[in-house]
């Protein structure tokens, strides 16, 4: 295998795993606040957070693209503030990658945390449980199969990310080159073999996770 | 002594209708509502826990306020030191049998979860999960984990409901002990009124959200009855009164 091969394998996981680690942290308090509270502009709030699922990945894609320039505002900020440039770099895929994987984190949370009945919660208010040990102590043990699913898919999504890093990102080895783009480069060098091998990398984890998830799903009931 | 006189406006299944309470209920006692389904019981409850705000008045707990409309004072229920036993029971699934009863604790006494196992006779499942307990063992094991926190006001939302009859006989002296040991204040709900007279030191009779009537059982139902409370007959006169 070649170091181009492992080093492509490596980014994309580290992509992948970024992604989901920091959309864990984020997403946890979006879905809260989804499936607890009701406030005027929910139903946009929802509507946006879903807009990747329906989305061409290309459109995202685009209009990142344009607020990473340091001719925008956003772009502007960013470079000044953490001397970081968005467009065609590791940061830039990642923030776009977050930004396109929120449906696949949050929407399992949120069915997760509505699956609870709320006087489980209550119960231990009236214990004298704070929201902050509630929420460690009851809502997330009795909902790992929804964390496990929200993990597993963000991250299998993440590998699979080809549109918006293309976008985003280029094909820079070592920086944006994830494993989905290198195939696409492979195949238009008619390198078929180590596209292949890419692909079949993919394919294995993908299915592994999916795997993993019907199972979990199978024996929902841990308790 | 709990002193209630609240009012909130309720949606109930014959529309809009207001609970309004006021009321003192002494130190030890063991008050039981009753009433029909909707007529505001449960919602008393949670008010008094701190569950949910109710919309003008004001509750104090000897001399603590706990919640006061005109002071802008809600005391969150984590502080209002109430056992709550819900009619779902609501014991956490991934917690063994001992573990909800320990967790309820403020501070770690296992000495007090050994105690309330004992008297309930869990100690065979302490470390079975809820899902592999029985309608009666949820129900015990919900009682210890409410007095774990050695509660100031014991509150009982329909605790015998889904139970069936011999169940819920048995289940009553487990009631008596929960509030005997404590020797606290109990308010508990309850839809039969042999098992009102049976537990109960005082009752609240609401209607439509409405104290209609509040005493001692016998008193309460027997002015309902007219007169005519014989054991067999009232609860067939008593629904026809609150129908």
């Amino acid at each position: 295998m070649s170091q181009d091969f492992i080093q492509t394998l490596l980014l994309t996981g580290k992509l992948a795993t970024w992604t989901t680690a920091i959309l864990l942290v984020v997403g946890f308090p979006v879905a809260y606040l989804l499936a607890y509270k009701r406030f005027f502009l929910k139903p946009l709030v929802e509507a946006l957070i879903s807009m990747p699922l329906v989305l061409p990945p290309t459109v995202l894609g685009f209009y990142m693209l344009v607020a990473y320039s340091p001719q925008n505002a956003f772009g502007a900020f960013i470079q000044h503030a953490f001397n970081v440039r968005l467009a065609f770099s590791f940061e830039g895929v990642l923030l776009a990658s977050i930004i396109f994987s929120l449906p696949f984190m949050i929407q399992p949370l949120q069915n997760g945390l509505t699956s609870i009945s709320v006087s489980l919660q209550e119960a231990s208010y009236t214990l004298g449980k704070s929201k902050l040990q509630t929420f460690f102590h009851v809502l997330v043990p009795n909902m790992l199969p929804s964390i496990i699913t929200a993990i597993a898919m963000t991250f299998a999504h993440c590998i699979g990310e080809f549109g918006v890093v293309i976008m985003v990102g280029g094909n820079m080895p070592g920086e944006t080159r994830v494993a989905s783009i290198a195939i696409y480069d492979e195949v238009q060098s008619l390198n078929y073999e180590t596209a292949n091998q890419y692909s079949f990398v993919l394919f294995i984890v993908s299915m592994l996770i999916l795997t993993l998830i019907y199972s979990i799903n199978g024996k929902k009931k841990l308790f | 002594m709990l002193k209630i006189d609240i009012q909130h406006a309720m949606l109930t299944s014959e529309g809009k209708a207001t609970l309004e309470v006021c009321t003192e209920i002494e130190a030890h006692e063991l008050l039981c509502l009753f009433g029909h389904s909707g007529a505001g019981k449960t919602t008393l409850l949670r008010i008094l826990a701190g569950l949910t705000k109710a919309d003008k008045g004001r509750i104090v707990f000897n001399d603590d306020v706990w919640f006061d409309s005109a002071k802008k004072i809600n005391i969150p229920p984590q502080l209002r030191n109430v056992g709550f036993m819900f009619q779902d029971y609501a014991l956490f699934p991934n917690m063994s049998v001992e573990r909800n009863i320990r967790f309820a604790q403020k501070v770690k006494d296992q000495n007090h979860v050994e105690m309330l196992l004992e008297l309930f006779e869990l100690q065979s499942l302490r470390k079975q999960k809820p899902g592999q307990l029985s309608g009666g063992q949820k129900q015990r094991v919900a009682l210890a984990r409410a007095l774990a926190v050695k509660p100031n006001v014991l509150i009982l939302d329909e605790p015998l409901s889904a139970l069936d009859f011999e169940m819920r006989l048995a289940l009553q002296d487990e009631i008596r002990k929960a509030h005997n040991l404590l020797y606290t204040t109990t308010l508990m709900v309850s839809h039969d009124v042999n098992e009102v007279i049976s537990l109960a030191s005082s009752m609240l009779f609401i209607k439509n959200g409405q104290v209609i009537s509040q005493g001692k059982p016998e008193d309460v139902f027997d002015t309902c009855n007219s007169g005519v409370f014989r054991k067999g007959s009232q609860a067939s006169m008593l629904e026809r009164y609150i129908m």
